[in-house]
């Protein structure tokens, strides 16, 4: 059984339909990219899944759990962590304070204090910082906070939503050797991109979404090769 | 009078209005919303200690206590009855409008209960007076105590935001609903709590103000209510230390012009004051630039 199952999802905003028909798996140790144009629906479908949109029809289970209807701040708790779009770091508190909003689940204070090490280790830069407010640091280290943020929950799963946005290409290059060492190290990974060949590169299988609906799906590898997919993702 | 005597009783009045601005403040910083019902939870706080003190000669301090619980359900309940159902409404409008109607709501019920004669409050504070210079300057004990209890409050407020879970998860909250949820923080808790918080502290205000001021109608809270919320937009509404710093300039303004300018236009010098902030400095005096996120 696969760890995520989204079956036949519909969302509205208002009465304009986001999701028309969303299905999708994502196994345990993955690393899933969803691609597709602007307003194709993958940032409604990641808002959806961890609990900031309603679904309208369909049903979402994680590890055989059905957590359609869950709050948010229940779902962090079940181990899906999600990186918004634009970051969305806490621009008024600190680097630190940031990363322990992370662990806001966590109780035990050990635990926090490990995870909270291996955030440091992984991402040097935001231990020098950490003492700054986040509203002062660069696109690329707001990016290395909201995943070091995510990570301090200690997720089975980790959502990330155009994490090489406006970055340059050193910080996209950087960004997306970090999301295959926290895959590596055992956390499956579920990727929206506006670059596709970025993300096609990392995953393991992908979906294709378009108008709110999933219009092609398969090996990530035989996707970059697919002739439909060139021409309308990867500019070639 | 001399003009210390007079600061210190701006400074009073300016406690009172201080604790009462930071329900304003905090609930606006969290909920993004003005709850203008707020002044009219301190008249029922008031009324709530007295009925205790006079009619079932309750401990004045259990009675204080009692008054703090019963604000704390009030503001939990309002918020639930009232405002939540509106916090995803298209216009904003629509919860203001309905704190109005809430405010109403609660002077009404007050009426209803306790009359339309005005009763007079039982001051609580038996601290004696203290005289200094000569007699030239005297402390009442009702001063003392309300200068105490806002500096106690202050402080601890901001120990709570800043050092403790459910602090960060307002402070979190504040900044950003939906990634705060994101975090593992549950948006309607922290809003309950901060309606339980700020409504408690109104019945603290409530007894304060009373003590100072000891006449009580249903209508007692709707001014400070109001002159508490010009002195949060003064600081900087959201800002806790900005709702501090307004509430008190508020209180020395307010009695400074009754002194020496006229008591009747007393009230019109404090909006003015309001006015001509927000004309030179729109985000008040602690308040934050907003930067629009790209």
């Amino acid at each position: 059984m696969a760890m995520l199952e989204v079956k036949g999802l519909q969302v509205y905003y208002g009465v304009i339909q986001a999701l028309k028909d969303i299905s999708f798996e994502v196994n345990q140790g993955e690393v899933i990219a969803l691609i597709g144009a602007n307003g194709a629906g993958k940032t409604t479908t990641l808002h959806t899944l961890t609990g900031l949109l309603p679904a309208k029809q369909g049903s979402i289970v994680f590890e055989g759990k059905d957590i359609t209807k869950m709050p948010a701040h229940k779902i962090v708790e079940m181990g899906i962590a999600h990186v918004p779009e634009g970051r969305r770091v806490f621009s008024q508190l600190s680097v630190y304070e940031n990363l322990i909003m992370g662990a806001f689940t966590r109780k035990d204070k050990k635990e926090i204090a490990e995870n909270l090490e291996n955030v440091y280790k992984r991402f040097p830069r935001l231990q020098e910082r950490k003492n700054q407010r986040a509203g002062t640091l660069s696109g690329g280290e707001q990016q290395m906070l909201a995943m070091g943020r995510a990570l301090m929950s200690n997720p089975k799963m980790i959502v990330m939503d155009e994490p090489s946005m406006g970055l340059s290409p050193i910080f996209v290059n950087e960004i997306f050797d970090i999301i295959e060492k926290v895959s590596a190290s055992g956390t499956t990974v579920l990727l929206v991109e506006q670059n596709a060949k970025k993300a096609l590169s990392i995953a393991d299988r992908a979906y294709v979404l378009e108008t709110g609906n999933i219009v092609l799906s398969g090996d990530a590898k035989e996707l970059m090769n697919d002739d439909s997919i060139k021409k309308a993702y990867l500019g070639e | 009078m001399s003009f210390v005597q007079f600061l210190i009783n701006g400074i009073s009045l300016g406690s009172v209005y201080a604790i009462i601005a930071l329900g304003y403040t905090m609930v606006y910083g969290i909920a993004k919303m003005l709850n203008f019902a707020h002044g009219d939870v301190i008249m029922i706080g008031a009324y709530t200690v007295l009925t205790l003190l006079t009619g079932a000669g309750v401990n004045p301090w259990l009675a204080v206590l009692i008054g703090m619980v019963t604000c704390t359900v009030l503001g939990i309940t309002i918020e639930k009855i009232a405002y939540r159902p509106l916090r995803n409404a298209s216009s904003s409008l629509a919860v203001l409008i309905t704190a109005i109607g809430v405010s109403y709501f609660l002077q009404n019920i007050a009426l209803l209960i306790f009359g339309a004669d005005t009763k007079s409050f039982i001051n609580i504070i038996t601290l004696p007076p203290v005289s200094l210079a000569e007699g030239q300057i005297v402390l009442t004990g009702t001063t003392t105590v309300t200068i105490i209890a806002c500096i106690i409050i202050m402080t601890g407020l901001t120990l709570f935001v800043n050092k403790t879970k459910p602090g960060r998860a307002m402070k979190a909250v504040s900044e950003d609903r939906g990634a705060a949820q994101l975090m593992g923080v549950n948006v309607n808790a922290t809003i309950s709590l901060t309606f339980a918080i700020g409504s408690g502290l109104a019945a603290i205000a409530g007894v304060l103000l009373c003590s100072a001021y000891p006449s009580l109608t249903p209508y007692t809270g709707a001014m400070p209510g109001i002159k508490a919320f010009v002195a949060a937009v003064f600081g900087g509404i959201g800002s806790i230390p900005g709702a501090m710093v307004g509430g008190i300039l508020l209180g020395i303004i307010e009695i400074l012009g009754k002194a020496y300018i006229s008591s009747q236009v007393a009230d019109a010098i404090v909006f003015a004051v309001l006015i001509i902030v927000l004309l030179v400095k729109p985000t008040g005096l602690f308040g934050k630039n907003i930067q629009e996120k790209v």
